[in-house]
Parts: structure tokens; C-alpha cells; sequence
């Protein structure tokens, strides 16, 4: 890797007992990149982070900071800071002491301390809450007093363990956006932890996603929703619809699959000997009032709406259709012919091939 | 109210009213009225201050008290040091079943009188003690050592008594740290003692705080202890009570030494809640 590489990790394995936390685990993250690492809870990515931090060792493997292996270094001569899950502030510290305080564990002054970590709280929108107690801040506030604490030390990277799980649905979506201004203001990089694919898609530049201790797949966020590698991947990043049967024919990358409960559907990918997977994304499923306004998709079908799933832009709905066994999920456009179709309504539906991607179960 | 209620409130206070009035309220201002009383014949008695001068007159009388007062804030420091790393340890370190034995250890001397202990540390102590044996069978001395009858063997004693009283609100106070604060302050680039200093200790201090003034309150008011380790050159001022009281028959000098002890133990709580900043109420929270 080019020496703009902040973060390296090499095939680390935590072991504890005979259980494999994280089983092997590489990557890399480029200066200045946002990387999220995304996974249910129970996949390791807490541990891996924990191993970056320095509050774990890795049973084997290495984790290299600007070039430097980190093995052995305690986290308190590492590189790295970390905003905690639960934020972690000092509540027997003022904001502005919080914010010094790593400063004057470095042996900065008291004086420039206070100076410099002023500074920081401006930057980042607190001016004046200097002298505040912490616990008489918002939920918002806290957060950033939390993050201000790590810049301030100008670390050559930021470990975020979901920090934004502990806020309201409203502030979230603001501190989403917020966290990626900040780290695009101070150009430093950020490795975030989430179960949230929400928050790693709308903020990363890169995601790993992880899953039993291993990386499933490491890309764009893009490359992730379009282009999944494995099922897990299909299923967990981003709504999509997903069912099972048995290979009727493949031939390239062009796969049938039948159904058990009938329907015959055609999509790409790997499919399995027997078995395969198929997933459709439901923004990608067409809908219409007639065969005719389907085109010409490979997969053309006809049922019933069963639920209209209000939601403003997200809206959608599930349609039972004869041959499948799960009713199909279908992004509803709130602008158009069908946007005040109600339950029982007959409905057709379809996708091109191109849309349902493939996997042998 | 009702008056249902009200007399219902009547007699689920009336416990609480009844203890505070005649085994605490009533006892002191009867030794307040008394430590005023002069003698100036036989059986014939005066208001005046006599009582208190007469201990501010005679050396003995306020250098035991001074002594005393310097003892004990030895005492609780010490016994603060000592009991600082076992809470943490149960606090912190210690899971499960571990936790609750190492409670139970740190309780089980107390389920013998203080008396029964401080026997035990005599057994150990004296010159045909337990430690003189060893320190003689091993080389170290070369005749029997007495260990006892020093203001060192006091001082253990009264550690030893008081050490389970700071390392429960101690213990209380430090299991409250969050995991992660501590984490961090590590992570920010604290080290060991930095971390100790400025986030561990601060948010201990309502807990230092409580256990230091029970295990003050408690040394300061020692009888037993004291007399038994410290023999002749213990100099307790509790001593100097009993003495009044007991020995001299004149209970208008032990009832106004008394009142000076109880003046004593609540200026230095006093003092010492205005130096660690802490208030009266939250301390007892964690006591």
C-alpha cells in the first residue's frame, strides 16, 4: 500500500477460548477516508475495534498505524483516539477540562491546554460552553464535547463505537450528516463502528461489512447495494426481497430459479447445484396496472396488494402473488398512476434479470 | 389529614421520635447541664465553667485530647491508603462470587467483639507473642520483643477496626465508574496515575469522604483498643472520660470532657467536608 495508508490491518485472529471473535481479519484505510465497519451485534466488530484502540490484544496478526506495528503499544501511547459507545465524558470535569484533559496528559501547559481546547469547542459549534458541567449538556452537545476531546489531541485516527445509538431518531439523522462535515473540516481519519446500515452508508466512504468474525465484503457503499458479493451482504445492507429454491437451469451467469410454491423467476449470479438464493432490491421492481406497462422485464408477474406500507418517500407495498410463498415488497412511488391504490387492488409487477442477484445456498 | 392518617404517621414516627429523644437528645443535654455544674462543697453544686477550665489548665488533660484528635486523623489516613486498593480490587477486579467472598472476608472479624480482636492482636503481639517467637526462631532478635504498649500497636489496632468501614462506602463509590470512563482516560493518553488522580479519586470522593468521618467518628470514640494495646502510654482521651466518670466519682469533669470530644469530631468533619468539598447529604448517600 502507498505510504497514505493510516491503518493497516494483517489477518488478525482474537481468540477467546475456542471461539474465534474475529477470524481473520485484513484491511486497510487511506488517510482521510471514513470507514464503517457494519455488523449485527455478536460479530466481532466491537472486539476489532477494541484491538485498534489497544484495549485488547490480538491473538495473532498485526494492526500497523502509519507503517508501525501497534502490538504492544498500550492505548495510552497510541495514535489512536476513541469515542465511546456510551460517550464516556468526565462528569467530574467541565467541557472545556474534557477537552484539555488529553492535552495536559501530554504535558501541554495549562494555560495553552485551555487555549487550544477552546479553540476546538468553537470549531465545532460549542463557543462559550467552556465552563458548562457536562451533565448539563444535550444529547447532541455531548456528542460533539466527545469527539472535540479526540480532534483536539490531532489523532492520526478516530474510532467511533456507535456513537449515535443513544439519540433519538430526529438528532441521529442530524448527527449523521454532522459527524461527515466534521471529518471532512479536520480531514482525519475515522473508522466507524455500527449495526446501523443507515448511518454507514450515508456517511462512509468505504464499508466493510462483517459478519461470524470475518469481512464479508469490502467496497463503496455503492458497490455494497448494487453489487453484493455474498448473501449475507444482500440481506443485511439496504430492504430487499428474498427467497429460496431450487436451480431449474444456469447457463453463464444467467440463472432459472423455481420456487416451491411455483413461480418461476430469472435472475444473475453464482447459482447453487441444487439450491439458490435470490434476492431483488424493491426499488427495483416495476409496477404497473397492465402486463403492457411492464415492458419487456424477464420477470412478469400479477397479484393482489396485501398492505400499503405508508411512508412518505419510503413508501411501499407487499403484493401476494400466486407462486410465492412470501409477498413480494415494491418501492410505491407517492407521485404517479397507483399512488392511492388500496389493499386488494389487483396489481402487476416485474424486474429485469439484471436486478436479481443470484446465490448458491 | 385525616385524622386516620394522622395518627398513623403518630405511630410510625413514634419509634423513631422515642429513640432519638431519650437514648440520644435527652442523655446529652443532661451532660450539658452537668458539665456546667460546679462542685463548691459536698454534695453542694453551681453553674459555672470550672469544668472547662480546669482542662485547659491541666497539660495532661488537653495534650491527651490534642494527641488523641492527631491520632485519629493518622488513623483514618492510614487506614484510607490501605483500604483505597481493596476496594478497588472489589470493586473493579473482582467478579461474582469472588466479590461477595471478599466482602465477607473483610466482615468476618467483626463478628467478634472488638474486645475478642484486640485480644487476638495482644496474642500476637507481646513479648511471649506469636510475632516474638518467629522474629526469635528465624534469627531476627535475639530475646523476646514487645510489640505491645506502643502508639504503633494502638495505631494497627484502631486500623484494623476501621478498615472494613472505609473499604464498603469506598467499594460503593468506585463500583458507580463506568468501565469506559476509566477506558477513556487511558485512551486520551492518561496514564496509571493520571487516571487515578484525576477521574477515579474524583469520583470516589463522596465515598473517601463518608468512610473517612465513620472511621474518624469511630476511632476518636475507641475505648477498648487503645487501653488494651497501648497500656499506660495509651493516652486516649476516652481514658481520661472513663477515669472522670468511674474512677474520680466526678461527673461534671467527665460530662464536660465529653462534650468536648462530641465538639471536637464534628469541627473536624466539619472541616474536613469543607476541604473535599463535599456537602453533608450526598456523603451519606454513599455511607
Amino acid at each position: 500500500m502507498s505510504s497514505s495508508t493510516d491503518l493497516e490491518i494483517i489477518n488478525v485472529i482474537k481468540r477467546f477460548g475456542s471461539y474465534n471473535a474475529v477470524d481473520g481479519v485484513s484491511f486497510s484505510v487511506a488517510q482521510g477516508e471514513f470507514f464503517s465497519i457494519l455488523g449485527p451485534s455478536g460479530c466481532g466488530k466491537t472486539t476489532l475495534m477494541r484491538m485498534i484502540a489497544g484495549f485488547e490484544d490480538p491473538t495473532s496478526g498485526d494492526i500497523r498505524i502509519r507503517e508501525k506495528s501497534m502490538i504492544g503499544v498500550p492505548a495510552n501511547r497510541r495514535p489512536v483516539n476513541m469515542v465511546f459507545q456510551s460517550l464516556a465524558l468526565f462528569p467530574m470535569m467541565s467541557v472545556g477540562e474534557n477537552v484539555a484533559y488529553g492535552l495536559t496528559c501530554r504535558g501541554v501547559s495549562r494555560a495553552e491546554a485551555d487555549k487550544r481546547a477552546t479553540r476546538m469547542l468553537e470549531r465545532v459549534g460549542l463557543k462559550g460552553f467552556g465552563d458548562r458541567r457536562v451533565t448539563a449538556l444535550s444529547g447532541g452537545q455531548r456528542q460533539r464535547v466527545a469527539i472535540a476531546r479526540c480532534l483536539v489531541l490531532e489523532p492520526t485516527l478516530v474510532l467511533l463505537d456507535e456513537p449515535l445509538g443513544a439519540l433519538d431518531l430526529k438528532l441521529r439523522e442530524h448527527m449523521k450528516i454532522e459527524l461527515k462535515q466534521l471529518q471532512a473540516m479536520f480531514n482525519t481519519t475515522f473508522v466507524y463502528i455500527t449495526h446501523d446500515q443507515s448511518e454507514a452508508l450515508v456517511m462512509s466512504d468505504r464499508i466493510a461489512v462483517m459478519n461470524q468474525g470475518h469481512f464479508e465484503q469490502v467496497g463503496s457503499p455503492r458497490e455494497l447495494y448494487n453489487n453484493p458479493q455474498t448473501p449475507f451482504v444482500a440481506s443485511f445492507v439496504g430492504e430487499t426481497n428474498r427467497w429460496s429454491g431450487e436451480t431449474a437451469s444456469a447457463s453463464g451467469d444467467a440463472v432459472t430459479i423455481r420456487l416451491p410454491s411455483g413461480a418461476t423467476v430469472q435472475g444473475k449470479g453464482q447459482a447453487g447445484k441444487a439450491q439458490s438464493l435470490c434476492f431483488v432490491r424493491p426499488e427495483a421492481i416495476a409496477l404497473g396496472t397492465d402486463q403492457a406497462s411492464l415492458g419487456n422485464a424477464a420477470n412478469r408477474f400479477e397479484g393482489r396488494v396485501s398492505a400499503v406500507l405508508f411512508d412518505g418517500a419510503n413508501s411501499s407495498l407487499l403484493i401476494d402473488a400466486p407462486g410465492f410463498e412470501k409477498p413480494a415488497r415494491a418501492v410505491l412511488p407517492q407521485a404517479g398512476p397507483l399512488a392511492g391504490i388500496g389493499v386488494g387492488a389487483p396489481i402487476h409487477f416485474g424486474w429485469a434479470t439484471d436486478s436479481m442477484k443470484v446465490f448458491a445456498a | 389529614m385525616k385524622p386516620a392518617q394522622r395518627l398513623t404517621l403518630f405511630l410510625l414516627m413514634a419509634p423513631a421520635i422515642l429513640w432519638l429523644g431519650l437514648l440520644i437528645i435527652l442523655p446529652h443535654v443532661e451532660i450539658l447541664i452537668l458539665s456546667f455544674s460546679e462542685r463548691v462543697a459536698p454534695r453542694v453544686y453551681q453553674f459555672g465553667l470550672g469544668n472547662y477550665l480546669e482542662f485547659f489548665t491541666e497539660p495532661l488533660y488537653w495534650r491527651t485530647f490534642a494527641r488523641t484528635a492527631i491520632m485519629s486523623i493518622l488513623v483514618t489516613a492510614c487506614t484510607l491508603v490501605l483500604a483505597f486498593p481493596i476496594a478497588l480490587y472489589i470493586a473493579r477486579v473482582a467478579q461474582g462470587r469472588l466479590k461477595a467472598m471478599l466482602l465477607l472476608m473483610c466482615l468476618l472479624p467483626f463478628w467478634v467483639s472488638e474486645l475478642v480482636r484486640t485480644l487476638g492482636w495482644m496474642i500476637l503481639l507481646r513479648e511471649t507473642g506469636v510475632v516474638s517467637y518467629v522474629l526469635q526462631s528465624i534469627g531476627l532478635a535475639s530475646q523476646p520483643v514487645e510489640l505491645l504498649y506502643n502508639d504503633g500497636a494502638v495505631i494497627l489496632g484502631l486500623v484494623y477496626g476501621g478498615l472494613l468501614f472505609m473499604i464498603v462506602p469506598l467499594a460503593n463509590a468506585l463500583e458507580s465508574l463506568e468501565p469506559s470512563v476509566v477506558e477513556a482516560g487511558f485512551d486520551l493518553g492518561g496514564s496509571r496515575w493520571t487516571v487515578l488522580r484525576r477521574i477515579v479519586i474524583p469520583h470516589a470522593m463522596p465515598g473517601i469522604v463518608a468512610g473517612s468521618i465513620i472511621v474518624f467518628m469511630l476511632t476518636v470514640g475507641n475505648f477498648a483498643t487503645p487501653v488494651l494495646l497501648g497500656g499506660k502510654n495509651g493516652l486516649w482521651f476516652t481514658e481520661q472520660i472513663y477515669a472522670q466518670f468511674i474512677t474520680r466519682f466526678n461527673w461534671p469533669q467527665g460530662a464536660a470532657f465529653g462534650m468536648l470530644l462530641l465538639m471536637l469530631s464534628s469541627i473536624i468533619v466539619w472541616a474536613g467536608l469543607r476541604l473535599s468539598g463535599q456537602s453533608l447529604g450526598t456523603t451519606l448517600r454513599q455511607a
